[in-house]
């Protein structure tokens, strides 16, 4: 029971991204198609759970001047097994999302979990909060780039869903929408509609 | 010459690390809450740039990348040490920023004083090694040029905080709906400050 709540409460009450401000670094410019924004959920969602693990394993042994350095290690090791993982199997998106596999490094998410909670917490338990921060930070990364690319391109992972007839009939795609600010603004709108239920 | 300059101004205005590439923005909308801060964390960002971009372009074109060990011994031509790129990255900016601490803190305590707090910091800034990342992508063909690129990156990333602390100074006094307060409209300035920026595409330098 203890674990569903470590999962579940960055979802919502406890996001990463709109509540806490941290990991928006990176993944911004990756949100304007819905594909790449789901890849890098899914990296960040392992890097976070694994490193978390591994830490927390290690936390005992770790001497707490070096820990950044030791964290950055652990943490670049296993961002570099994702990269090899994802240039194997999905080339294409990995040739997309381009330095940002490489930034998941400093993602402030990663680095932050390590520091608030694997190195205080037991293995397991690290395991399940790394799972969670991932899913709600990834669960941003899919809204932001869900309505990026509805609006910005008209298709969904690359499907066109706006139908033809509306272009006909003088539809424009918002190109507006692709440019990188407007990840910002989708962001500001989220945070605007999220706030209430965080105060209850 | 003039490529290297161009590279600069580029960097600066087009390339902009946080508008661009949204790089840096933890620190960045974590700290950008007065100008006097936020201008001591751009000059420490500005300062780490300079020198961790050009040495990570010279590990790069001597060590990492493909066919780049065969200086040592022709044998070692095909011997592409690219995935270790991150990890050496990473430990180099650590290392670096380490030894900046030290060497500030004994040469200028001044200087010290006005960083201090934010060096630590800058390790895990994702400006930093996103910079390198990029100038590894890019393949810049002298250290002249990356150190071009990793300058007018700081600068950059300088004029974004500098610009954003001076809105966020001011709006302070004006009526922004309750539920907008602090990060929601942080954002959104950060979004038109991005859009604004986007009018500088159609200069080619």
């Amino acid at each position: 029971m203890k674990n569903i709540n470590l999962i579940t409460a960055p979802l919502r009450k406890a996001n990463p991204i709109t509540v806490l401000i941290l990991g928006i670094c990176s993944a911004l410019a990756v949100t304007a198609k819905l594909k790449p924004a789901i890849v890098m959920a899914l990296s960040v969602t392992v890097v976070t759970a694994l490193s978390n693990l591994v830490i927390s394993l290690l936390r005992k042994g770790i001497p707490s001047k070096i820990r950044i350095i030791v964290q950055l290690i652990v943490v670049a090791t296993l961002v570099i097994l994702v990269d090899q993982f994802l240039k194997a199997f999905v080339y294409d998106i990995s040739k997309q999302l381009s330095v940002f596999v490489g930034l998941i490094i400093t993602n402030c998410i990663v680095m932050g979990r390590l520091e608030a909670f694997a190195m205080a917490h037991k293995p397991w338990e690290s395991f399940f909060d790394g799972i969670g921060n991932g899913l709600g930070y990834g669960a941003i990364l899919v809204i932001v780039a869900f309505f990026r690319e509805l609006f910005g391109s008209g298709t969904l992972l690359g499907y066109q869903v706006i139908p033809q007839g509306m272009y006909d009939f003088g539809y424009v795609n918002n190109g507006l929408m692709i440019l990188p600010p407007m990840a910002l603004i989708i962001i500001g709108i989220i945070i605007w509609l999220q706030k209430p239920e965080e105060e209850k | 010459m003039m490529d290297t300059l161009g590279l600069f101004f580029r960097s600066i205005f087009i390339d902009n690390m946080v508008f661009a590439y949204f790089l840096g923005m933890c620190s960045f909308l974590a700290v950008s809450k007065n100008v006097k801060t936020s201008f001591g964390l751009g000059v420490a960002v500005t300062f780490v740039l300079l020198i961790t971009v050009p040495v990570n372009y010279l590990l790069d074109k001597y060590i990492l990348s493909a066919g780049a060990l065969s200086w040592i011994s022709p044998a070692f031509a095909d011997v592409s040490l690219d995935f270790l790129s991150f990890i050496l990255f990473i430990a180099i900016i650590a290392a670096i920023v380490q030894i900046l601490e030290m060497v500030i803190e004994k040469f200028s305590p001044t200087l010290y004083n006005a960083l201090g707090i934010f060096l630590p910091l800058i390790a895990v800034n994702c400006a930093i090694l996103g910079a390198s990342l990029f100038m590894q992508e890019r393949h810049f063909d002298t250290v002249g040029q990356s150190l071009a690129y990793g300058f007018g990156s700081g600068i950059g990333w300088l004029i974004a905080i500098i610009g954003m602390a001076a809105i966020r100074e001011k709006i302070r006094y004006s009526k922004i709906p309750k539920r907008m307060q602090g990060t929601g409209i942080a954002f959104i300035i950060t979004g038109l400050m991005g859009i604004a920026f986007m009018a500088f595409l159609g200069i080619s330098f």
